[in-house]
């Protein structure tokens, strides 16, 4: 199962380059799709269908009005040349990843096997859950009982994000 | 916005409905399958959006949607609000509760609140993915005019 994630990864990590470079912004739009389907299956091999059910609708939706974007403004992108500014500022991003790259390496190294951590947390809400909760979802169960304030702050945090949206976009407004 | 072909039309007028019981269903059963609110929220807010593609702007006469949306959705997270203070007066006193009776693991009407919950989580996604879209279908006719 970890090479075949692997893999995966490796193709999401393809297609994202790609779609920094695509000159057609419509077909760095579809190889987007291609990190989010990816992530789609990732969480499938990891055994987290809630997870993938509301990614792979949230991805489909975002693709239909990203095209619906692209297809009414111009599909060319326009290009900025490099200058020294931009030097400087692409050897920074290079030195930021290799210090980032050796810290993740040395944390990794202490942290538990590839699917075999056992948190006291965790194994307090696995055991007995369904008992406490009555519900057979244990993601139902935490999402909504034993961390229901989480669910209400995102839940509030989504009312927020469409106010912000229909301000920012409204245009007889701002006249 | 224009309207697509007949194909797409009648496709539409075919799937819209399945698509939306689908959502329904995922809501209803998520303390028992994988969903809930939030995933059936957004499919349900995807039926709405294939028939607005589909038949296009004008054929929904859209301009009054977008207000009862958004007070749908306030309505459900005061909705969410209400059922978590109940807990703090029904039985022990403590926030989100669960005080309704349990029943037997695996029935549909079972886990007392959850279900409820995800009802209401599931309003209120598929309110805000909804009115998110028609903010960029309306705000940008309105532009034109």
């Amino acid at each position: 199962m970890e090479l075949a994630i692997t893999i995966i990864i490796a193709i999401m990590i393809l297609g994202a380059i790609y779609a920094i470079h695509a000159k057609d912004l419509l077909s760095a739009i579809i190889t987007c799709g291609i990190v989010g389907y990816g992530l789609v299956i990732c969480f499938l091999l990891l055994k987290a269908p809630d997870l993938a059910i509301v990614q792979i609708v949230v991805e489909t939706i975002t693709l239909i009005i990203m095209v619906a974007v692209v297809l009414d403004s111009s599909r060319e992108e326009r290009y900025a040349k490099l200058d020294s500014k931009g030097y400087v500022n692409a050897a920074i991003g290079l030195i930021v990843v290799l210090v980032l790259l050796y810290f993740f390496r040395s944390a990794a190294i202490s942290l538990d096997v590839f699917g075999e951590s056992n948190l006291r947390m965790a194994s307090a809400y696995i055991n007995g859950a369904a008992e406490k909760t009555g519900s057979a979802n244990l993601v139902t169960g935490v999402v909504f009982d034993f961390r229901g304030y989480d669910t209400l702050g995102e839940a509030t945090v989504l009312v927020t994000a469409v106010l912000g949206v229909l301000t920012i976009l409204r245009i007889r407004g701002k006249k | 916005m224009k309207g697509m072909t007949v194909i797409v039309k009648k496709t539409t007028q075919l799937l819209a409905g399945l698509i939306f019981m689908y959502g329904i269903y995922i809501i209803v059963h998520g303390h028992l399958t994988p969903g809930g609110g939030f995933a059936g929220g957004v499919i349900i807010a995807g039926a709405f959006i294939l028939v607005i593609l589909a038949f296009g702007g004008d054929f929904l006469n859209l301009q009054k949607e977008e207000v009862g949306t958004t007070v749908r959705e306030n309505i459900a997270v005061l909705f969410v609000l209400m059922l978590a203070v109940a807990g703090l007066f029904i039985g022990s006193k403590a926030f989100f509760n669960n005080y309704l009776p349990k029943g037997t693991v695996g029935e549909l009407v079972s886990a007392g609140v959850l279900p409820l919950y995800n009802i209401f989580v599931g309003i209120e996604v598929a309110s805000s993915i909804l009115v998110i879209f028609l903010a960029l279908v309306i705000f940008k006719e309105e532009d034109i005019k």
